[in-house]
């Protein structure tokens, strides 16, 4: 019997293949600082940060790191796939670090090196943006930075999560992978992207899900069922918290988000209701996440004896 | 003598707020400093984004020794008390020194090496340091008791002489190695002492002076703009803004596409502005040019790079505008305003589609009233139109645009220019220094839009109070009085407030609302009132008594305005309070113009004069207790004004029981003479000719005290020329109340 022949990867090529772009991100955090690489989760979601990999995981003491790919969606940012820069459905990558290493800006750069970015080519700046996220109970300073003027990647340090401190504090960087590509792929129109080094485009994937979408988002979603989804996840978020299993509350705090979202596509919900609503969604997620803290408190104080949860 | 350097080195520190950290950081060290016993010399501050830094010129290498000495109880005090102050001190019986019978701790303290000094100085000074908003980070934030600094702290020099001063602050110990430009230089940079400070770091690509920083840019972009044929639209805040993001500054010019240019001006360097800091250029016409100037913080292998990688995301940017624009056109103003009913304006005062409503039957009124004296119909068709543009995508990115989208959106739609304008610039004038608008339609929807708003928030105890004034309508009413002062021949508040609630009655005829509840002083809200009392003629004199003093309310808020307004542009304060006390006058258009007259006559020979008399006679009648008349403005003589002891014949001249000495009969004449026509010519609003009426009354009054003894043992007499005094006095309070008067 002859072996099998060896398998030798073919190089990454970012500079001409979105999925190359994210392979290489994968490789280097997963080398440089020791990262999990997990998958995205499996529900609608409008931001990386409500990974529970980031949200629930920037609890409590113990060192996370981890990077993956989340898709994104925000129905009100859907252009039926006529806008070169506008999409309902993109993908963010998000890379956790807890706690923020001390090189993490030198990391950060270093990774966009590896991608293609030549820093004395192109302009990197950091410049001031705080976020804050009232549905989580978040918030953190850092950046936007920016490349020749675009802003490439969200850079956050949490100071807080479900209301509660940070300790410690994580880092955060979310790149926008589709305005990264455009650019070191020296595209103007997202779906001219090369999705890969084969010939398929990003357009090919992509531009008929937008065109559907959006059209799903703005006029067809049925919003008395849209209703009914959000009364039904608040409740199931209500019995999951009852019954102790917050992970599960905070999944359906994640859906009744969406399904606001949706809502707000369709645009059913009254200047005055929206507030209303937001909060709602609010107050499922912080007790999701309070839920979360106070269940896992006891192991981790007892693992971190000097640690404390407020 | 020696010279230190502070250098405290961080992530990014955001452009804002390096401008206020330079000068914290001077005054927490001098504050230090001083504290110390140390003299404080010539302090240089230096930001970047990744450094704040310090130099101290010709400190001394120590603190002069000190005798600190406390002062205690005296000799004989109760024991308590000695033992007390020794506790405090932290001495004992004998080491304090008695002198005068009193207890004294003296201690004394030796110099100390400036160095300690400031090793306990740098971590207090960073800890005490007061960023707007700071954070923890790395392993140490597993406890929130960790280091705070506006972003993580990476490195610290502290050099005395080219010495370090050891100190260390949560595990950051001091040294004398920096960081270069962040892609220029690679590895530390080591700095030798203070002195060479500023050009180690600019060969390591850092151009540490904020000012050098700011300069290069300024020149750097007029520089390219005119190398383009162009000028550039200089902008201070971007200048200051680009210098806080840059360690090595690069304006570098670029092109957008022509076509961008239908886009208001506005919105295109609104745009550049606010979310690229780009500055934009002027054509040589000075027209905005399709060119923008970004700042690099880099040397650029290929600067064109650059340029194109900006250019991009301003087009994208740009066509986002352009797509407001386009789409905000497809709708007529008409069409988006009927979107407000929408947007609460106030919980309590409705949507600001009832604001609208109101706004515009009172541009209408203001107009029909001649008030202002613009065109009705065009009035009120602005006014139902000038908030429209708040719903329009354009308004929504760019709030400071509201007004002026409104305005391009009418003129495009081909309304009226006078309609078009009036939305445009109904908002001004916004504070002090803003044009004020002339033409008599913007002025009849700017007076209505404010004086709703002032109006009503009045109507519901929306006040300002001290500080607090979160309605802004401290600003509304100078905005009224600019624009009333400057257009109108008359702006009577009283009347308007009028105007005003009787619109909202009408609105809201036949339900309770916040507006009648607060007036009325009564719950009317369901179940709680009492419907008879509703129906009967106790809450229609409530609710009328509510509107009087609403309506009294709004006149002594704008006259106080208006005082301090005047008091600010050099106006007495005691004439402007001479002609306020008269009151009865709502129309601040006149007071003003009394003042103004009253200020030109006190200043004459006859002024000072008759001011003189009048205080003279006031004087008596106090002491004697004579009643009085209170100042009024205008109003009309009559007989029984004349007082006790004066009687006017059929003739309607004053008849005396005796003979009146010939000053006497004098100051009489001059009277008859003098104050009817002052009178009238008040109420004719001839306020100079009052001001000669009353000068003529300066030698007779004048000569009557010269002359004539008031003081007469005829009681008589007494009587009859107190009468005639306080007939003098009153003839003067017609015009304005002198015992406010100063001098």
């Amino acid at each position: 019997m002859s072996a099998a022949p060896l398998y030798k990867p073919a190089p990454r090529d970012p500079a001409r293949s979105f999925q190359d772009m994210i392979l290489t991100l994968h490789d280097f955090w997963s080398a440089e600082a020791g990262c999990v690489i997990l998958q995205p989760y499996d529900m609608r979601m409008g931001a990386g940060t409500f990974h529970t990999a980031t949200t629930l995981r920037a609890l409590g003491p113990e060192p996370w790191n981890a990077a993956f790919v989340q898709p994104c969606r925000r129905p009100t940012d859907g252009r039926y796939g006529e806008n070169p820069n506008r999409l309902q459905h993109y993908y963010q990558y998000q890379v956790i670090l807890k706690p923020s290493p001390s090189d993490i800006q030198e990391l950060y750069l270093k990774s966009l090196s590896a991608i293609g970015i030549d820093p004395l080519a192109h302009d990197i700046r950091f410049v001031e943006d705080d976020w804050e996220s009232p549905t989580l109970g978040a918030w953190g300073l850092g950046w936007e930075v920016w490349c020749d003027g675009m802003e490439v990647t969200q850079f956050t340090y949490f100071q807080q999560m479900g209301g509660f401190d940070c300790k410690p504090v994580a880092g955060e960087l979310t790149y926008g992978l589709e305005r990264l590509a455009m650019y070191i792929q020296s595209v103007d129109n997202v779906y001219d992207l090369a999705f890969n080094a084969s010939g398929v485009s990003y357009g090919d994937v992509f531009l008929e899900n937008e065109r559907q979408m959006s059209k799903w988002n703005f006029e067809v979603a049925d919003t008395d069922a849209l209703f009914d989804l959000f009364a039904k996840a608040e409740a199931e978020c209500r019995n999951a918290l009852s019954a102790g299993v917050p992970i599960a509350a905070y999944e359906q705090a994640v859906e009744a988000s969406h399904v606001f979202n949706l809502l707000q596509a369709r645009g059913v919900i009254s200047v005055q209701e929206r507030a209303s609503y937001m909060g709602r969604v609010r107050d499922l997620a912080r007790s999701s996440c309070e839920a979360y803290a106070q269940k896992m408190t006891p192991e981790w104080e007892a693992k971190y004896p000097e640690w404390s949860l407020v | 003598m020696a010279d230190f350097l502070l250098e405290l080195r961080c992530e990014e520190i955001p452009a804002r707020m390096q401008p206020k950290a330079k000068e914290d950081l001077a005054r927490l060290f001098a504050d230090a400093l001083a504290k110390a016993g140390l003299p404080v010399g010539e302090i240089e501050t230096f930001a970047t984004p990744r450094r704040l830094a310090l130099i101290a010129k010709d400190l001394p290498l120590a603190t002069e020794a000190v005798s600190e000495e406390t002062k205690g109880p005296k000799v004989g005090a109760p024991p308590q008390a000695l033992e007390g102050f020794l506790r405090k001190v932290g001495l004992t019986a004998e080491q304090l020194v008695e002198r005068d019978g009193v207890y004294f701790a003296v201690v004394e303290k030796p110099g100390r090496d400036t160095a300690a000094v400031l090793a306990e100085t740098i971590p207090a000074i960073i800890r005490a340091f007061p960023w707007p908003k700071s954070m923890r980070w790395g392993e140490a934030s597993l406890s929130t008791e960790s280091l705070r600094w506006v972003r993580p702290l990476s490195g610290i020099i502290a050099l005395l002489d080219g010495a370090v001063v050891p100190c260390e602050i949560d595990g950051i110990a001091s040294g004398r190695t920096t960081m270069g430009h962040r892609f220029h230089h690679s590895g530390p940079v080591a700095i030798a002492d203070a002195g060479s400070y500023i050009e180690t770091l600019r060969a390591a690509h850092v151009v540490v002076h904020f000012s050098e920083r700011c300069k290069l840019i300024r020149d750097g972009a007029a520089k390219v703009a005119a190398e383009a044929g162009l000028t550039l639209v200089a902008d201070e805040g971007l200048v200051i803004e680009n210098a806080g993001l840059t360690e090595w500054p690069v304006p570098l010019l670029g092109r957008f596409d022509e076509a961008f240019l239908d886009v208001p001006p506005e919105v295109i360097q609104l745009t550049a502005r606010v979310n690229q800091k780009y500055f934009v250029c002027q054509t040589p016409d000075g027209n905005l040019a399709n060119a923008f100037v970004c700042t690099a913080n880099i040397d650029a292998i290929d600067p064109a790079v650059v340029v194109d990688g900006n250019r991009k995301v301003l087009a994208a940017r740009l066509s986002d505008a352009r797509f407001f624009w386009e789409q905000d056109q497809k709708t007529s103003l008409a069409d988006h305003a009927q979107k407000l009913a929408r947007i609460t304006f106030h919980e309590k005062l409705g949507t600001v589609a009832n604001k609208v409503e109101r706004v515009a039957k009172l541009a209408r009124w203001l107009c029909e009233e001649g008030i202002v004296a613009g065109d009705p119909d065009l009035a009120e068709q602005a006014a139902r139109l000038c908030k429209a543009d708040l719903v329009t995508e354009m308004v929504g990115e760019f709030p400071e645009l509201q007004g002026l989208m409104g305005g391009y959106y009418a003129a495009k739609e081909g309304l009226p220019q006078e309609v078009a304008e009036a939305i445009r610039d109904h908002y001004k004038p916004v504070g002090q220094g803003d044009d004020v608008p002339t033409a008599p339609v913007t002025v009849a929807v700017s007076l209505a839009d404010k004086l709703d708003t002032l109006v009503s928030f009045f109507a519901i105890n929306e006040t300002p109070t001290g500080s607090k004034d979160p309605f802004a309508l401290r600003r509304a009413t100078l905005g009224t009085l600019g624009l009333g002062l400057t257009n109108l021949n008359q702006l009577p508040v009283e009347r308007i407030a009028e105007a005003v609630i009787e619109i909202w009655l009408e609105s809201i005829l036949y339900e309770p609302h916040a507006i009648t509840q607060t007036l009325s002083g009564s719950d009317l809200s369901p179940g709680k009132h009492d419907p008879e009392y509703v129906l009967s003629g106790a809450y229609e004199n409530d609710l009328r008594d509510g509107i009087q003093s609403l309506k009294e309310f709004t006149t002594d808020f704008f006259a106080d305005r208006l005082k301090v307004q005047q008091r600010e542009a050099g106006v007495r304060h005691d004439l402007i309070d001479a002609v306020f006390a008269l009151g009865g006058e709502d129309d601040l258009v006149r007071l003003l113009a009394r003042v103004h007259a009253l200020q030109a006559f006190v200043t004459t020979e006859d002024g000072t004069n008759l001011l003189a008399g009048y205080k003279r006679a006031a004087n008596i009648l106090k002491k004697e207790n004579y009643p009085v008349t209170p100042a009024q403005a205008g109003a009309q003589n009559d007989g029984a004004e004349l007082g006790s002891g004066l009687r006017r014949n059929d003739d309607g001249a004053v008849e005396l029981s005796y003979t009146p000495e010939p000053a006497e009969k004098a100051l009489i004449d001059a009277l008859d003479a003098a104050a009817p026509r002052a009178a009238q010519a008040v109420a004719d609003e001839r306020f100079a000719d009052a001001m000669a009426a009353l000068a003529t009354l300066r030698a007779p009054i004048d000569r009557f005290f010269e002359e004539v003894t008031v003081n007469d043992a005829d009681a008589n007499k007494r009587a009859a020329r107190l009468a005639l005094l306080a007939r003098f006095r009153d003839a003067v309070h017609r015009v304005a109340d002198f015992s406010r008067i100063e001098g």
